[in-house]
Parts: structure tokens; C-alpha cells; sequence
């Protein structure tokens, strides 16, 4: 009758053992941390230090060392949504087509004239030809440079859209080429914002893409989203770019395809330079700050890999004598002569660095450019200070909760109450376990869902006694109501929960950020409510009835 | 002796007054709508983009000259609310200003902000900002549509698992108890004007949650007693089935409640208003499970017959005999 098969029995105390054992370390938050911490840092850097063996020492290495992650409002910090700018892209794309497009186009002077670029709509490449008559000439060729697009969805297609209009020649993207490039481009922002991030060393830091061309940004422990966004730095761009002269003001008309751009560290002083790069910072390869060997000034030195040393090669030696201008973020750091052919692919930025700055742009150039702009649409800032407060309250409120159930539940059902309550203990340290092993963020809404779990895990096992004082009015004995009670309450436990679950599931479908860590807690509550209601407390009265027979029960 | 909420038989006729119960519900969704129709939800700024900054002192919040500090900034319209927590220390002091989004700013510049702290600080020059957090036009618009779709998703998964699981009756009085706990909630945030962001969303889900839960055990038992007692009368069996569970309804929702209050004292201002909502929404789950979803189902009616094939009700209940 009432009987629970022994490796059913073991199973239910596996179970709850392992989950407990996930939970435990939760008790030692910091001590675990540090552990933690230490462990990470020994991996990475390869060095035992006293400090960090120390803290590696403070718990045991055969112990789980699992922690359930605390969200930003709980531990203080910075969250930024950034949009990127993928049509950006284009334009660069745009730009480095143009010296293929304008050699292919030379080749066919005889038929389509002299060329010119003209201004064009952004993202678009527009060439004005002297002879429309041989544009569909001019089409086919510029047709020829395009190259079938590299992704999944855009199978046989080509990169390039190529049209004539009159007398001009419009050159874009094509719509499989741009979708390829966007996922390129939000792919290589993310790993640049994670290594930003990642170089000023904080912990934990999460960053992920977000639909389309979102990036969503947390970092713990920081002191504010402004000093994130400057971290992250709006756009480090670094470009090579051929200088055309000197002006006095940033009002200066440029010439076509030319732009003003001021110097960095010299008040008034502006550089009329070409818009389009020799070479950019996606070519760069490494960056380390050192000194000049003659002078013994902080510089920069830089190194390109193999396109970036051909086309630099190509420029500098093809204008010994004239200057050009190394451009950062829209600002001219240095327009050095080129003295002689730079054909090794490396060189050195000099200008008016001390030991810091030189360091700092050493390392903004190696954490690479950004590919295009980004622009933040939420910005939110929680001091820890705040979060911890938080979680005192959240504490608080569920030790009281928790408190106040077991005594209501252990009036009214008596012995039968506190069969449940030991089982609401087990639940809540199930809930941490298993947030711990998912690796799971606990947010505030996340405590709120604990505590209000707290109060709904009771209902299975309150539908159980409830039915099974039900079944006592039937005089069946005690061990037959106690199995039909279980056995009739199933079907109401389990639609009530599956109702309750598909709207975790919905939540966690379609919330973010703090809302989503409640979705969890009451998702993972759910399971472990019904499994403690259904197998634990199960386990604690049928082992509790096979001890004591007891004649009649009083539930 | 045992607590008992309930006495251990109890034969109430829940339809008895139905015309009142079912009458005041109305009632009540129809004076959510009307408040919620002249005074409005007090958006956040998840819904409405913009910023707040949570201002903490130890002197008192004094509401005009912080307006007065921040009104030469011309920042459109700023509110300005003292929040009071009973965890605060005596010389705690905290205050939420909102600034409504800018013209023409994704999200609010840090210039602003610092604008605003520097302004601020002249009124008390050791202010601390615990928590900055701004949202943009274009996020928070893209947030409205993701919590209407959040609890229509919810609703119709609902209605569409009531329904494999009992008879499309069942479905319709469960979704009708949640609209109107939806309603109702509405209702009472516009009345007090609490603040209405992504969490109270959340609450809302919670309580849909929660409120189908409770619907669907008295249902679970009305359907156990409708193939029991083939001859009785439909409304005779309703009640049955509500006293039989009437009870385990009232334990749950007492300890649901019972945490709840732990929270909504000690849980901390900051989830206040989420977790009122989710405190008001057990309540009025509670009462829609016991007065309204039955009172639709039984308007309604539902075939009793079960010799025959189903007919007319579609998909009905071909998954109900399916356990664990």
C-alpha cells in the first residue's frame, strides 16, 4: 500500500543532497568568492601570490565552489543598451571599393571617358562618366568585382548591386551582402566592447547582442555608466589619411572628397585631408607603448598586418616628402613627413604623449576600432551601496515570511505542518542550488519571487492534506487516505503548476534584466515545489507512518 | 487543536447572492476603466523614457527647493517624489525625481545628469545619487508593445491549455476571472497613482499566474464531480466542488499573503509597488476563482453527457485523463 520503492527512496535523497550541497556555498558568499576570485586569477595570470593562495585556501577545493550570481540592482553597477550603427559599414565598404572601382573603370577609358566620384547618398558609391553611351560597358565591369556573398541565407548571391542612371554609375551593397556585413559587424563590436571591458579588468562583466543590432552591456561594480561609456569609448577610429593642407579655421571649404579635421593638442590648427584612408585601425595587428630611441619621448608603436603593410607600403612609397595624417576619433594626432618607404608594415605614432597617454592609445588601438557608432539608448547606474540594502531587505522580508509560513502551516496541520516545512526549507535551498549549477543572475524581483514561492510552495502539499482529510471522512483508514489523497490531488497540482509555468516561461520569453531573474526564481520554484511536495514530503510520512502504524491520523 | 480558516464542512451556496458578487465585479471593472480612463497609469520611464535619480540625504527631502534648484535647468516637466521606507535609518532622507525624456536625446546625457546632480547638490551639498537610470524614446515604446504582447501571449496560452485539459467553457470563465483581475489591478494603480513600469508588468503576469492557478484546482474538482454525480444539477455541483476545496483556496492564498506582507514591510521601497500589485492581485484572484470564473461557466453551461463523442466543443478533452 503505502510504500515507496528503496531506490526511489535514494533517489529523492540523492537529490535533494546535491541540490543542498549547490546551495551551501551560498552561506560563505564572500569567503567562496575570494576563492573564487583567487582561482581565476592564478588560471589566468600562471603566479601564486601569498595574497591570492590565501584566499584560494579559504574553502576547500572538494567542495562546490558554484555561486548564484547577484544582478546589477543587488550588486551595484552600470548597464548600458547601445545601438550600432551597422550602416556605417556601408560607407567604409563604400570607400575602400573605390580604388578597385576607379582601376577597372581606367582600364575602359577609351569607351566610357574620363570618371569622377561624385557626392552620393550614404552607403552608395556614385561614379559620373563622360561618355554615357558606354556605361552598360561600365556596369558589366564593375559587375565583375563583386563576389559571391559568404553566409548562410545569402547563398548565390552577390555583394554588389551595380546600376546605371544617366550618366552616373550607382554602386551598393546588396541586400544578402548588407545583411552578412551587419552580422559581421555587431559580431566583431561585441568582442570589442568585451575586450575594452575585459582590459580594465572588472569582474563579470555581460555583454551580449540583442536582437538585431543591440548590445546590451553590465558591468558590476562599476561607479557609473559614464565611466562604462568611456571605457567603451563612443568610436576609437583610427585611420591613415593622406594630407591635402593646412587651415586656420574648421570652416575652411574642403574640396570634394575632402574634409577638415582639427588637431588633437594644437589650439587652431586644422588639417584639410582626403576622406578616404590609406589604411584604417582594423588593420592593425598590435600597438604597445614605448620610447623614442632619439629623443626618448613616450610614443606609440604600431604594427599592421599584411594588407594594411602592402597598402601603407604602397602609399608611403609613392609620396616620399608629403605629409599625412594619423587621425583618431575625428581628431588629428600627429601629420608627420614620410621620410622613406614604410614597407615593413610597422611604424611608431609620435606626438605629445607622457608615459599614461601613450599607454592608454597603445591599448585603445589593440582593443581594435570599433566598426561603426554606437549610441546608447539605456543607461542605468545602481550604486552597491543601494543593492546591498536590497539584499538586507530582501533577507529580512524572507526570513519573516518564511517564519510566518511554517507557523501558520504547523497550526493548522500539526505533525503533517511540519513535515512541509522541512519540506519548504529543502525547496528554498533547492531553488539556490539550482541557480547556482545554471549559473543563474538572482535579482531583486528574483527575491521577491523566492519569497512569494515560499507562499505558493505550500500549496501542493495544502492540496495534498486537504484531500487527504478528505478521504479520511471515508473512513478508509489512514494509510488508504493518505495514498488516495496524493493520488487525487496529482491532477489538480500538476495543472495548477503547468499554468503557473507557462507563464514563467512567458516572462522569461520576453522580459529582460531584473524581470527575467524573477521569471527564473519562480520557474526553478515551481519544479522544486512540486518535487518537494510530491516526492519529499511523500517520503517523510510514508517513512514516518511505517515507523509508528499509527490507527488513526489527524491531518 | 488545529487552526482552521474554514470549518470542516462547509455547504455555503456560492450563487446565492450571485446577482450581487457577479454585480459588484462589473461594477468595479467598470470603475477601473473609468479611473483609469480620467486619471491615468503613472508610467515609468520604462514605458515613457526618461530619467530618474533616487536622491538620498541626511537631511529632509524638501520638495520645492529641490524643484526650485532643478526649474532653471529647463527640463520639461520633473517630478519629485519623497519615498519613505520603514528600513531607512533616521537621517535617511530619500527622494525620486523623474525628468520626462529630452527633445531629440536617445537617452538622457550625462551632461544633463550631472546638471541636474551639480543643481541638487546647492541644496544639500553632501546629496548622494544612489541609482541613475535613464531610458530612451525608442526603447521604451518597443517595451510597451513587449509587455502587451507578454500578457496576450499569456492569456491565450492560458485559454488554449484550459481548454485541451477541461471543455472550451472552462477557458472562457478562467480568462474572463483574469481580465478581470487585470482590470481590477489597473484600476487600483491608477486610483493611487503608483508607479506603472516593466516589474508591475511582471506583477500582472504573476498574478494572472496565480489567479489561474486557484481557478483551475476548484475547476480540476468540478470536473472530478461532474462525472461523479452525473444527475445534479450544474450549479449544485459547483458548489460542491468550491466548499469541498474552499479550504485548501483560502490556505494558499493566507500564506501567499502572509509572505507577501513580509515584503510589502521589509522587502524595501524599491519593489514596493511590484509587489503590492502581486499583494492586491491575490486577493482579487482569490475572489474572481470563487465568484466569477464559475458564475461565467455556469452562464455558459457545459455538456454533461460524456457517453457521447464530443461534439460542437471541438479539441475539448482528449488530454484530460493525462496525470503527471
Amino acid at each position: 500500500m503505502l510504500q515507496i520503492p528503496l531506490w526511489n527512496r535514494i533517489l529523492i535523497v540523492l537529490v535533494v543532497l546535491s541540490g543542498l550541497s549547490f546551495a551551501m556555498p551560498n552561506l560563505f558568499y564572500e569567503r567562496v568568492e575570494r576563492h573564487n576570485d583567487a582561482a581565476a586569477e592564478i588560471e589566468a595570470t600562471g603566479v601564486t601570490t601569498d595574497e591570492n593562495a590565501a584566499a584560494l585556501a579559504e574553502w576547500p577545493e572538494v567542495l562546490p565552489s558554484t555561486l548564484v550570481n547577484l544582478g546589477l540592482d543587488l550588486r551595484g553597477g552600470a548597464h548600458l543598451l547601445a545601438e550600432v550603427a551597422v550602416e556605417d559599414v556601408y560607407e567604409t565598404r563604400m570607400d575602400s571599393l573605390w580604388p578597385e572601382v576607379r582601376d577597372a573603370l581606367r582600364d575602359l577609358r577609351e569607351t566610357i571617358g574620363t570618371i569622377r566620384r561624385i557626392d552620393a547618398p550614404p552607403g552608395e558609391l556614385h561614379v559620373r562618366v563622360s561618355q554615357p553611351e558606354g556605361l552598360s560597358e561600365a556596369v558589366a565591369a564593375v559587375r565583375a568585382l563583386a563576389q559571391p556573398v559568404v553566409s548562410l541565407t545569402g547563398v548565390g548571391a552577390s555583394t554588389l548591386d551595380v546600376r546605371g542612371q544617366g550618366d552616373t554609375l550607382i554602386v551598393a551593397l546588396s541586400e544578402a551582402e548588407r545583411s552578412a556585413t551587419d552580422d559581421r559587424t555587431m559580431q566583431q563590436s561585441v568582442e570589442i566592447v568585451r575586450r575594452r571591458v575585459d582590459e580594465a579588468g572588472t569582474r563579470e562583466p555581460t555583454i551580449q547582442r540583442q536582437g538585431a543590432d543591440r548590445i546590451l552591456i553590465q558591468v558590476p561594480g562599476i561607479g557609473s555608466a559614464q565611466e562604462l561609456k568611456d571605457l567603451i569609448g563612443t568610436t576609437a577610429r583610427l585611420t591613415f589619411q593622406p594630407v591635402v593642407g593646412r587651415a586656420d579655421s574648421a570652416d575652411e571649404a574642403p574640396g570634394p572628397r575632402e574634409e577638415v579635421l582639427p588637431s588633437l593638442d594644437e589650439e587652431g590648427v586644422f588639417y584639410i585631408l582626403e576622406q578616404t584612408p590609406v589604411v584604417t585601425g582594423d588593420d592593425l595587428v598590435d600597438s604597445q607603448p614605448s620610447f623614442d630611441q632619439q629623443s626618448g619621448q613616450p610614443v606609440v608603436t604600431f604594427r599592421f598586418n599584411s594588407t594594411g603593410a602592402r597598402a601603407f607600403g604602397q602609399y608611403t612609397s609613392a609620396n616620399v616628402g608629403a605629409p599625412f595624417a594619423i587621425v583618431l576619433d575625428g581628431e588629428v594626432i600627429s601629420a608627420p613627413v614620410i621620410r622613406q618607404a614604410i614597407t615593413g608594415g610597422s611604424g611608431q605614432i609620435s606626438g605629445n604623449f607622457t608615459v599614461e597617454s601613450s599607454t592608454e592609445l597603445a591599448v585603445l588601438l589593440r582593443a581594435g576600432a570599433l566598426p561603426a557608432e554606437m549610441t546608447f539608448l539605456e543607461e542605468r547606474t545602481i550604486d552597491p551601496e543601494l543593492g546591498a540594502d536590497s539584499i538586507a531587505a530582501g533577507e529580512l522580508a524572507a526570513l519573516v515570511a518564511f517564519a510566518a509560513v511554517l507557523v501558520f502551516m504547523i497550526l493548522s496541520y500539526g505533525l503533517f505542518g511540519v513535515f512541509a516545512s522541512v519540506a519548504l526549507i529543502l525547496n528554498v535551498g533547492l531553488i539556490f542550488g539550482v541557480l547556482s549549477l545554471i549559473g543563474a543572475t538572482l535579482t531583486l524581483p528574483g527575491i521577491a519571487g523566492i519569497v512569494l514561492t515560499i507562499g505558493m510552495a505550500v500549496d501542493a502539499n495544502v492540496l495534498v492534506f486537504e484531500r487527504i482529510r478528505e478521504e479520511m471522512k471515508n473512513a478508509k483508514g489512514p494509510a488508504r487516505a493518505i495514498e488516495l489523497g496524493y493520488e487525487r490531488a496529482l491532477s489538480a497540482i500538476i495543472d495548477a503548476n503547468i499554468t503557473t509555468f507557462i507563464i514563467a516561461v512567458i516572462l522569461f520569453t520576453l522580459g529582460s534584466g531584473p524581470v527575467r531573474g524573477f521569471s527564473v526564481t519562480l520557474g526553478i520554484g515551481i519544479l522544486t515545489s512540486v518535487f518537494t511536495a510530491i516526492y519529499v514530503t511523500r517520503l517523510f510520512i510514508v517513512t514516518w507512518f511505517d515507523r509508528r502504524r499509527p490507527k488513526t491520523i489527524e491531518v | 487543536m488545529r487552526l482552521r480558516l474554514v470549518p470542516q464542512d462547509t455547504n455555503i451556496d456560492f450563487f446565492k447572492y450571485a446577482r450581487v458578487t457577479f454585480g459588484a465585479s462589473v461594477v468595479a471593472m467598470v470603475l477601473s476603466i473609468g479611473i483609469w480612463l480620467a486619471m491615468g497609469l503613472n508610467f515609468g520611464i520604462d514605458f515613457l523614457g526618461g530619467t530618474t535619480i533616487r536622491t538620498e540625504a541626511s537631511q529632509p527631502v524638501d520638495v520645492g527647493a529641490y524643484r526650485d534648484a532643478l526649474t532653471p535647468l529647463n527640463l520639461g516637466d520633473i517630478s519629485i517624489t519623497e519615498v519613505f521606507d520603514p528600513t531607512f535609518d533616521d537621517d535617511q532622507h530619500v527622494a525620486m525625481i523623474r525628468i520626462q525624456a529630452q527633445e531629440g536625446q536617445e537617452s538622457v546625457t550625462p551632461e544633463t545628469v550631472a546638471a541636474v546632480q551639480d543643481a541638487l547638490r546647492t541644496v544639500y551639498p553632501e546629496m548622494t545619487f544612489p541609482s541613475v537610470e535613464s531610458v530612451g524614446p525608442k526603447v521604451s515604446g518597443e517595451l510597451i508593445i513587449t509587455a502587451l504582447i507578454a500578457v496576450g501571449a499569456s492569456l491565450v496560452a492560458l485559454l488554449i491549455y484550459i481548454w485541451l485539459r477541461f471543455e472550451w467553457q472552462f477557458s472562457i470563465g478562467a480568462v474572463a476571472a483574469l481580465i478581470h483581475d487585470i482590470v481590477l489591478t489597473i484600476g487600483v494603480f491608477s486610483l493611487l497613482q503608483i508607479r506603472f513600469d516593466l516589474a508591475t508588468i511582471a506583477a500582472l503576469l504573476t498574478i494572472i499566474g496565480y489567479s489561474i492557478n486557484d481557478t483551475v484546482v476548484i475547476f480540476d474538482r468540478l470536473r472530478e464531480n461532474l462525472i461523479k454525480y452525473k444527475q445534479r444539477d450544474l450549479r449544485e455541483v459547483m458548489n460542491l466542488s468550491a466548499n469541498e476545496t474552499l479550504s485548501r483556496t483560502l490556505m494558499t492564498s493566507g500564506t501567499t499573503l502572509l509572505a507577501l506582507i513580509a515584503l510589502l514591510v521589509l522587502g524595501g521601497d524599491v519593489i514596493r509597488g511590484f509587489v503590492f500589485a502581486i499583494f492586491w492581485g491575490v486577493i482579487v484572484g482569490t475572489y474572481s476563482s470563487i465568484y466569477v470564473a464559475k458564475n461565467v461557466v455556469l452562464m455558459i453551461g457545459v455538456k454533461r453527457d460524456w457517453s457521447k463523442p464530443s461534439s460542437g466543443g471541438g479539441g475539448g478533452t482528449q488530454f484530460a485523463n493525462i496525470d503527471a
